[in-house]
């Protein structure tokens, strides 16, 4: 049985903010944290003098490849004025700004800082798909690498496993793909506003235009299994089972308990904060889940005395649409085996009993990856203070929710529980 | 002679001179593939080189269509899809390699728990020579 940790000091979030996710090459990774850190000072509702806050903490997993740009906590600090004040850059591959919440948390619980501003950003679009994938790919484990795996591919052999192991087929994976198209029209910051109907009839519409051939598609998943509309990118995750290449930042402020009334009446709190990390794939001792992951939710639930049940909501990290599969399960919302189906019966959406990713999650809201640890809280903040507009979950009583983020190939993961008191 | 040390580079260099090499913890009998300094299950720095049978089965793959630029240059894309796979070896320990012998642009050609052989790759891409690890039906 794992030790139980606490908090010396409560954490709270006051504000919170993000840019739109997109692909931006003409503008500059500043411009996004400036779009993300303006909404933020917008959302604390009794305001914040910049001076008063202690350090910033910036997640960005490689912007030095991407942009050719390294050293980003210091340039993100003096774009904001907070210079003399520390500024220091975390990297955990695409669970970058979920350690930098991470390090702030724990900044402000020990005692030493008491306003602490955290975030992450990334600038991917600059680069051609193929030299993205050639950066992601940084982040697998040495050997996955050299035997030609690439992150879809890390991706799609658990999928392969998890296929044979519960019965599971593609077929599976779509419903998670439709549920994240169907969330990100009412969601004005993500990147693809477009529901795979709408898409499709696009399409249909464009042919008949053109005087093409008129596709016939019977219905969403007939469209995601015709190779052309959704072609093979690493079996069997397609092109709609992968998040975008995209641009953007977030952040949040974060500050001790005691001081939390003074800039809003209506925190959250940190309940629960784990994190873990992973192996490699030759040395999992099962391609069906994810350690990282079952650690770090351990951790969390532990410290909030909660159980999977309690959290309302979450953000999960679907930068593959399997991923969402099996972390759903790692964290608890489901038995292993047992997680497609309840998806497919609807429990994961908008108007289920546990909706995930209302956002869009990374496959429509986007997925610059420094940023999406922290944007998964923004997406909990709006969602716990009332404020998600058209995709407000349809329960007056939210009062918990949380992100899971996972960096490389699993081998960082983090599980954060929010809590509106 | 003090073993070549426990890493990738040796094992390919193993692999370049047609040989199977892993690296056998002597504190718990662990084979680990590509072998690390430090034993994976126990922690153990006892580290000796077996060879290993190159039998096994397959355990997880991917047929990868998106390529990175080192397999582009080797001539493989959207319409030469290349496989990779996860292998379980008689040895007890796992592995990752190129899957070939199969058609990587069918999934079906490939099933979980598949018997495969080792098999060395080797090419030459710009003039550097490349060694790697495959794997084939058996």
């Amino acid at each position: 049985m794992k030790k139980t940790r606490k908090l010396n000091r409560n954490v709270a979030i006051v504000g919170a903010g993000m840019s739109r996710f997109g692909m931006y090459r003409d503008r500059d990774c500043r411009d996004f944290f400036s779009e993300a850190f303006q909404e933020m000072m917008a959302s604390i509702d009794k305001g914040l003098d910049i001076n008063d806050i202690d350090a910033m903490y910036l997640g960005n997993f490689s912007n030095d490849f991407f942009v050719h740009q390294a050293h980003w906590g210091p340039i993100m600090s003096e774009l904001l004025g907070l210079v003399p004040k520390p500024a220091t850059r975390t990297e955990g591959a695409c669970a970058s700004s979920a350690l930098a919440f991470r390090e702030g948390v724990f900044a402000i619980a020990s005692g030493f800082y008491d306003i602490v501003l955290v975030g992450g950003a990334e600038q991917m679009s600059r680069c051609a798909t193929e030299e993205v994938a050639e950066g992601l790919a940084l982040a697998t484990f040495p050997d996955e690498g050299l035997a030609g795996f690439t992150f879809p591919g890390v991706f799609g052999a658990a999928a392969s496993a998890y296929f044979d192991r519960y019965g599971a087929t593609r077929d599976a994976l779509m419903d998670i793909t439709i549920k994240s198209h169907n969330n990100a029209p009412l969601n004005p910051k993500a990147q693809f506003k477009v529901s795979i109907r709408d898409l499709m009839n696009a399409k249909i519409e464009k042919a008949e235009q053109l005087g093409r051939p008129v596709p016939e598609w019977d219905d969403e998943k007939a469209f995601l299994w015709d190779p052309k509309a959704n072609p093979m990118v690493a079996w069997p995750m397609h092109l709609f089972d992968c998040c975008p290449i995209s641009d953007g930042a977030s952040c949040v402020l974060l500050v001790a308990e005691d001081l939390a009334k003074q800039f809003t009446d209506d925190p959250l709190y940190v309940a629960g904060i784990g994190q873990g990390s992973g192996r490699g794939m030759s040395s999992k001792p099962d391609l069906t889940y994810f350690e990282a992951t079952r650690y770090a939710a351990e951790e969390a639930y532990g410290m909030a005395g909660m159980t999977p049940e309690d959290v309302q909501f979450a953000e999960v990290h679907d930068c593959f649409s399997v991923a969402e599969l099996i972390h759903v399960e790692d964290l608890g919302f489901f038995k292993p085996g047992e997680g497609y189906k309840a998806i497919a019966d609807g429990a994961t959406r908008l108007d289920g009993p546990k909706p995930i990713n209302t956002s869009g999650g990374l496959k429509c809201k986007g997925h610059p990856v420094g940023a999406t640890g922290v944007s998964q809280m923004v997406e909990i903040w709006s969602q716990l203070r009332g404020i998600a507009g058209e995709r407000q979950i349809p329960n007056p009583n939210l009062r918990i929710g949380a992100t899971h983020n996972l960096g490389g190939t699993g081998g960082t993961c983090t599980f954060t529980i929010l809590e509106r008191r | 002679m003090a073993p070549l040390p426990f890493n990738i580079q040796s094992f390919e260099h193993y692999l370049g001179e047609d040989k199977l090499m892993g690296g056998k913890c002597n504190a718990c009998g662990m084979v680990v593939v590509p072998p690390r300094p430090i034993c994976a299950d126990c922690g153990g720095i006892d580290l000796e080189w077996v060879p290993l049978t190159g039998k096994g089965e397959l355990m997880a793959y991917t047929n990868i269509a998106v390529v990175p630029p080192a397999m582009a240059a080797e001539g493989y894309g959207r319409n030469n899809p290349y496989c990779s796979g996860v292998v379980g070896l008689e040895e007890g320990c796992h592995v990752v390699a190129r899957i070939v012998g199969i058609d990587a642009s069918d999934p079906e050609s490939l099933s979980i728990g598949m018997p495969l052989t080792a098999t060395i790759l080797k090419s030459e891409v710009d003039g550097i020579a490349k060694v790697r690890l495959g794997f084939e039906p058996s």
